[in-house]
This record gives structure tokens, C-alpha cells and sequence, in this order.
């Protein structure tokens, strides 16, 4: 018995399929597009007319703060505001209380989001012992609890012998690793991209040189190990010459923006609004740019929400000393839909950045809309306004950049494995 | 910035005084021309107005200072205010108290206005973002961002010694970089109408992009002082030293001190200036410091008349010159 979305455009960002057509969904994979199975009978028939079908979104790094800062948010909090927002999947960030460098730690967060029946939920493992860049994690009983990848975050390893060695071991248990590209001496003073609008602040800054030596080690590491790396969050345009070019040297690199990095620059920090203050940081409106065309071109495999819920104190200080990070899981979905908008690029481009590329990153076969896919999708009406406010925020974490700003399209239906998750089209059936 | 409408109220007139930055020239030229009614206050034998009698004033120091603190608590006291000192850094952050909680018990006290030093960067503005209506905040100097009574007072002082800033030359010298004399100084220059603003120093020591605020950058200070009408010298801190920034206070004052030779090369009715406090032989050489062109002292005393011309605008009472001051600036 199966469910028939009715009369909706499935978009396929894997091929060129785009159609207003009716999607079949059976024993949690897509059965049929445009035309029932053979026998195939429908429990559920959905009217989404007008809206868009499409695979559910992915955040490679969601900061799920559980176990250790609930009082930040929660596995189940998150996992519901992610399907909410038409998010299916998330990656969650070893940062915890304890660190997730143990299975025992993988475990309980498993457990703890398969009870949420929110968002699909998979660990990224720590790379080192505490994240402290000492000592190597134990990657083998990671991998086989389940961890996707590992990484030791934005907490630069100093010492180059430890993290050439961490991605050579990665390389042999056959672990992707999420390497946040910083020169650590560059970085650790730093709260915002050093420019003008820093010197003008006063807040002391954080060089391109920061990211670009980073990148140079890592990429230098990689060519040497071998490992599968994910550049996570790149946020300059002289980054993505040397990503352009390890990928002409064939290395086993992909890589990444944080959306925030798409629609903020450090001008946005002017009036010293923490919101904006987020590691890595905003860089200039030529970065942006050149960020964009490197999401057209592909150099930039894919766009992530890197969502970084917090409590109210943590942002009610002054700007160098609040916590960096900012809520975007609620916003991830029309964000992505106003830069196609604006015509940074088109639709087909952001769901694949979005939700297909992620998918392939990780080694898993969702981010598909055609037939065997698993049906872990959302419906979205790409017309609907709404205004982010902490009451219109699903999220814990009320440090959401766009407080108070009007968005256009809006999540209204997730399923993840065949099953709807989420559903504000019945409401309005029933109203 | 937003700081410029944060710190006005809805007819325009001043609230709180967190930054120079987004202020008009006329603005600053009313504290200027407040300042210099208040001025005569400290030649009197009685030094002392009633503007502020009744008010509380609550100095909150985050970060040690002897020269701000003490010419603020002046003026307060000089306005009949009663003041509050508070060193913060030594009482309740160490007891692991909010910025927020220190806040509202100190309105909790009834304070009619704060005067906030802080070691970090837009603290004055998140505090007036945080205070009660009622309360106004003054910034006595965030981070590296501003310190806008200094800016002021240097601002006073020069108008008073140079009559205008139209064809000024003025040279900031020294570590701008970690400077919010200079930041505020720049932006004070610019509103008033200061045609060359100078910033002189070696490049570990100015700032990325400062060129953005309407300054001229130079690197030698022979070039940068060269015809100056105003050279202002900036502290050097020891850290600047062990941050590895500067290889010696030796070198520094080899390449950047002040001394009589090179004063020479500014314009010949040159004033020197300094926020103080002065390292003698670090940046600026005694003979210099103790020199005929040195309004450092000055600046000290025009320091209280400008706070007290600030205090009195952001409570309100600035246009007592206008609607009878009586018993006020002139009175007795």
C-alpha cells in the first residue's frame, strides 16, 4: 500500500527530469513517476498541485548540541526542525559533551534520533581523541558504528605530523575526512574576515592568507595520504584556484560552501549584530561572487545549511565574545530558492548542491527523484511568504540571521523513507 | 552604522555617546561650543553647576584607567552629579557574572547614566542596546573600536589652538592599528572637515583597509609629519613588543619617536599632541614632550570641560546657554 503525491513538478537534480507529474511511493522508495507500478495501490492520495517535489535537502554539518548542550537544542528538536524545513538527512558534529570520539557516543545519538522520527541523522566521528589534535581516533570502531565521516572540525590540528598521520590512517579504514581548511596562527585571534569593515570596528581580523595556507596544507596532505577529503566551508575566491587545480591533479577532493557565505559578506557585521558572527567567517561581497560562480561551475560540488544552534546568552555580549555560529536549518530551503531568484544559479543547481551532491559525499545513494531512489523528499510551495521570527523558527537555536526578514517558499510536506514526517498540507486540508 | 541612529533620539538630539562615527558636523560642533561655556568652570574657585544635581552617575571601568576615569568623575562631580566608581574587572565578571546581570543591578540602583570602559569592541553599543529608556550610556573607550570623549577633546583642543580645521594637516602616528583614540580621531577629523588625515606608522602597526575611513597611509615619519599642522603620537603598549609586532622599543623609537630634529619638519607652528599616557623615549622623545609645542597637559584639562559638555547634552540639559543658565555655567 503506497502513497501517490498527485499532480506536483518532480524535479531530478541526478538527470535532466523536471515534470509536472504524479510521484508513486511504495515500501519507502520511489516506485513510479508519472505511472503507477504494476499492482500498485495507493493508501494515500496527496493533492500537492503547484508545489514542487523534490529530495530532501542535507546539512553535512548540523551542530545537534546533544548530548552535552541541551540547553542549546536537542537531537529530536533539530531532527523536527530539519523536516520541517524540508531537510532530510544531518550530519552530525562530533563537538559534543562527550566528544563523539567513541561508538558509545555514535550509539546514543542514533538512538536518541530514531526515537525523534524527525531527519535522518549520521555521525561524523572525531578525528582525534577529544578533538585536541594529539591522538588518533579510533576510526575503525567509528566507521562500524556507523560514522560517515570524520573531522576535527574547525579546531585547526597545529602539529602537521599529527594530521598527516590522522589522514593516512583515515585513508586506510577507508574514512572520508571533513577538513575545515585554517592556518591555526592566522585564525586564533581572529573574529571576522580582516578587511576594512574590521579595522572600522575594531575586531581584530581573520586573513584569506588564514584559509589559503590552511587549504595548501591540506591539499598537500591529501595528494601525499591519498584520503578522500570534503572541504568543508570554504569561504574565499583564491580557494577555489587551488581546489580547480587538485581536481585537474585528479586528487580525491570535493568541496563545499555554508549558505551563509552566499548570502552575507562582513559588511553584514557593521552594526556588531552577533548573528552574523560565524567561524569561518563572512568574507568580502568579491568572495561571495566569486563563490557563486564557483557553485556554476562546479568547482563547488555542494551547499550546506552548517547549522549552529545557540542559547540567548551565548549571543548577548559583545561581538568577539559570543559564541560563533548561526541557526539556519528553518531558512536553508528558501534562502537556497531566493539565490535562485536572483539568478546566482538555477534550481536543478541548487537542489543537486543541496541534497544530490551531499548524498554522493557521503557515500549514500539518496538525492535522487526517479525510480529505486528512496523516497526521502520534501514538497515545497515556491511561492509561500513567511517572515523568520523566533516564533516561526522550528528550531531551538533563535540565532537566525534573517530574524525578521520575509522569505519566499516554504517547505510543506517531508517524507523520509516512504514515511511523511512531516505535513502542513493536512492543516490546510482540514481547515 | 546603526551605532548613529542607536545613539540619537527621535528629534535628533543626543541619547547616548557610543562612537563619533555617523554623527554631523553640527553635533560635534555643539559639544565643541558646550565645551567651551564649561571650560571657565575649572578656572573658578568654586568649581562647580548644578546641571546634573540629583542625577547618578555610574562609571563602569571593565578595564583599568586613571586618567579617563578620574577627569569623567571630575566632570560628574563638577555637574554636581553624584558618581558611582566601579572597577568591574576586579569585582563581579571575576565572579563569573553577567555583562547583562552587572547591568541590571546597577539600574536596579537608580543610575541616570553609565560610563562604560571595556576591553572589547562595540561593548558601549551592546550596552546601550541593553540599559532601560531612561539610562544613557557613554562610551569612556571599546576595545579598539572608539573613544569618542578623546577625540573630542583633542578636537577641542585644536580648535582653540588652530582656530579651524579647514587646510589642516593632521598626523596620527604610532599604533593605529590597535587604537580607538585614532579610529574616533579620524572620523572626528573627517565630520569637522579636516582636508589631510594622516596615518604614520610601520605596516604591523596599521590596520588593513584603513584607507576606507579617508586617511593617507605612510610608512616613514619623516614623509608623514612632513608640513603637519598637528602631530598626534599614540601610545606603543610593551605587548605589541611580545606579539611579536615590533622587534624593540629601541627600534621603534629609532624609526618612529618624536624628537626635536624631526618635529622640525612639520609646519613651523606645529602642535604635538598625545592621549596619553606618554612613554618618554618610546614614542616621543622628553624635549618634545616637555617642549614649547606640546599641549599634552592641555589636553588633560580640556578633557574634563568636553566630558562635562557631553554629560550634560546626553541628560538633556545641554541648551541650558539657551533657556537660561541660571546659577549654570555662567552664574556666580
Amino acid at each position: 500500500m503506497g502513497i501517490r503525491l498527485v499532480g506536483g513538478r518532480a524535479i531530478d537534480p541526478g538527470s535532466e527530469f523536471d515534470e509536472v507529474c504524479d510521484v508513486y511511493i511504495e515500501d519507502g522508495l520511489i516506485v513510479g513517476l508519472g505511472r503507477a507500478p504494476r499492482g500498485f495501490r495507493a493508501r494515500r492520495e496527496i493533492v500537492v498541485e503547484g508545489l514542487v517535489i523534490a529530495p530532501g535537502l542535507v546539512d553535512l554539518g548540523c551542530h545537534l548540541r546533544e548530548p552535552g548542550f541541551e540547553h542549546k537544542a536537542t537531537i529530536a528538536s533539530e531532527s523536527r526542525a530539519a523536516v520541517r524545513g524540508g531537510v532530510t538527512l544531518l550530519c552530525a558534529t562530533p563537538d559534543t559533551h562527550p566528544i563523539l570520539d567513541t561508538p558509545a557516543v555514535a550509539e546514543h545519538i542514533h538512538q536518541r534520533a530514531s526515537a525523534a522520527r524527525g531527519a535522518r541523522v549520521k555521525c561524523i566521528g572525531a578525528l582525534t581523541v577529544g578533538l585536541k589534535g594529539e591522538v588518533l581516533a579510533e576510526m575503525h570502531a567509528l566507521k562500524a558504528a556507523g560514522c560517515v565521516a570524520i573531522s576535527n572540525l574547525e579546531r585547526t590540528i597545529e602539529d602537521t605530523a599529527v594530521l598527516k598521520n590522522a589522514m593516512a590512517y583515515a585513508a586506510s579504514a577507508g574514512l572520508t575526512i571533513f577538513l575545515h581548511s585554517e592556518d591555526y596562527w592566522l585564525g586564533r585571534q581572529g573574529y571576522m574576515h580582516e578587511g576594512p569593515t574590521s579595522t572600522r570596528l575594531g575586531i581584530p581580523g581573520i586573513p584569506r592568507a588564514a584559509e589559503i595556507i590552511g587549504l595548501y596544507r591540506d591539499l598537500t596532505l591529501i595528494a601525499d595520504t591519498g584520503v578522500r577529503a570534503h572541504l568543508c566551508r570554504i569561504t574565499t575566491g583564491d580557494a577555489l584556484k587551488s581546489i580547480a587545480e587538485a581536481r585537474r591533479a585528479q586528487l580525491p577532493v570535493t568541496a563545499d560552501t555554508s549558505l551563509i557565505n552566499l548570502l552575507y559578506t562582513d559588511e553584514d557585521v557593521g552594526g556588531y549584530d552577533a548573528n552574523f558572527h560565524v567561524r569561518p567567517p563572512l568574507r568580502a561581497a568579491r568572495d561571495r561572487t566569486a563563490l557563486k560562480t564557483g557553485i556554476k561551475r562546479g568547482t563547488l560540488d555542494a551547499i550546506s545549511a552548517y547549522h549552529e544552534p545557540h542559547d540567548t546568552d551565548a549571543k548577548a555580549a559583545p561581538f568577539a565574545l559570543t559564541e560563533a555560529g548561526a541557526s539556519t536549518l528553518d531558512t536553508f530551503l528558501s534562502t537556497l530558492l531566493g539565490l535562485v531568484a536572483e539568478g546566482a544559479f538555477d534550481l536543478r543547481t541548487a537542489l543537486r548542491c543541496a541534497s544530490l551532491a551531499p548524498n554522493q559525499i557521503l557515500g549514500l545513494s539518496g538525492g535522487r527523484l526517479c525510480i529505486h531512489a528512496p523516497a526521502d523528499l520534501c514538497v515545497f510551495d515556491p511561492t509561500a511568504r513567511w517572515e523568520v521570527s523566533a516564533r516561526t523558527l522550528s528550531s531551538q537555536g533563535k540565532n537566525n540571521p534573517l530574524t525578521g526578514i520575509s522569505q519566499i517558499g516554504r517547505n510543506q510536506l517531508t517524507m523520509v523513507g516512504g514515511s511523511i514526517v512531516f505535513d502542513a498540507l493536512g492543516k490546510k486540508r482540514s481547515a | 552604522m546603526r551605532a548613529g541612529n542607536l545613539q540619537l533620539d527621535s528629534q535628533g538630539r543626543l541619547k547616548h555617546f557610543l562612537a563619533i562615527e555617523g554623527l554631523s558636523c553640527d553635533l560635534l560642533t555643539q559639544i565643541l561650543d558646550g565645551a567651551e561655556r564649561f571650560a571657565p568652570v575649572g578656572d573658578r574657585a568654586v568649581k562647580k553647576v548644578p546641571l546634573l544635581r540629583g542625577k547618578t552617575v555610574a562609571n563602569l571601568f571593565f578595564e583599568p584607567s586613571t586618567r579617563t576615569r578620574t577627569t569623567f568623575d571630575l566632570a560628574a562631580k563638577r555637574l554636581s552629579a553624584d558618581v558611582l566608581n566601579l572597577n568591574i574587572e576586579a569585582s563581579s565578571a571575576k565572579k563569573g557574572e553577567s555583562l547583562g546581570d552587572t547591568l541590571r543591578n546597577l539600574e536596579a540602583m537608580q543610575c541616570d547614566m553609565f560610563v562604560v570602559r571595556h576591553q572589547t569592541s562595540g561593548a558601549a553599543e551592546f550596552i546601550a542596546r541593553q540599559v532601560a529608556p531612561h539610562i544613557s550610556v557613554i562610551n569612556g573607550g571599546d576595545g579598539r573600536h572608539e573613544h569618542p570623549t578623546q577625540a573630542m577633546l583633542d578636537a577641542f583642543t585644536i580648535r582653540r589652538l588652530k582656530r579651524r580645521f579647514e587646510g589642516l594637516t593632521i598626523a596620527i602616528v604610532g599604533d593605529v592599528a590597535h587604537s580607538r583614540v585614532a579610529r574616533s580621531e579620524i572620523h572626528a577629523f573627517r565630520i569637522l572637515g579636516v582636508p589631510d588625515i594622516r596615518v604614520v606608522g610601520p605596516k604591523t602597526l596599521i590596520p588593513v583597509g584603513i584607507e576606507a575611513m579617508g586617511v593617507t597611509v605612510h610608512h616613514a615619519l619623516e614623509a608623514g609629519i612632513k608640513g603637519a599642522d598637528v602631530v598626534i603620537m599614540l601610545r606603543l603598549q610593551q605587548e605589541r613588543m611580545q606579539s611579536g609586532l615590533l622587534p624593540s622599543g629601541h627600534e621603534y623609537f629609532r624609526e618612529y619617536g618624536l624628537t626635536p630634529t624631526r618635529l622640525r619638519l612639520a609646519a613651523p607652528d606645529a602642535i604635538v599632541m598625545h592621549p596619553g599616557p606618554i612613554n618618554r623615549g618610546v614614542e616621543i622623545d622628553s624635549a618634545v614632550a616637555d617642549g614649547g609645542q606640546s599641549v599634552i597637559l592641555q589636553q588633560v584639562t580640556n578633557g574634563i570641560a568636553v566630558r562635562m559638555a557631553v554629560m550634560a547634552m546626553v541628560m538633556g540639559t545641554q541648551s541650558l546657554s539657551q533657556s537660561k543658565p541660571t546659577g549654570g555655567i555662567d552664574g556666580d
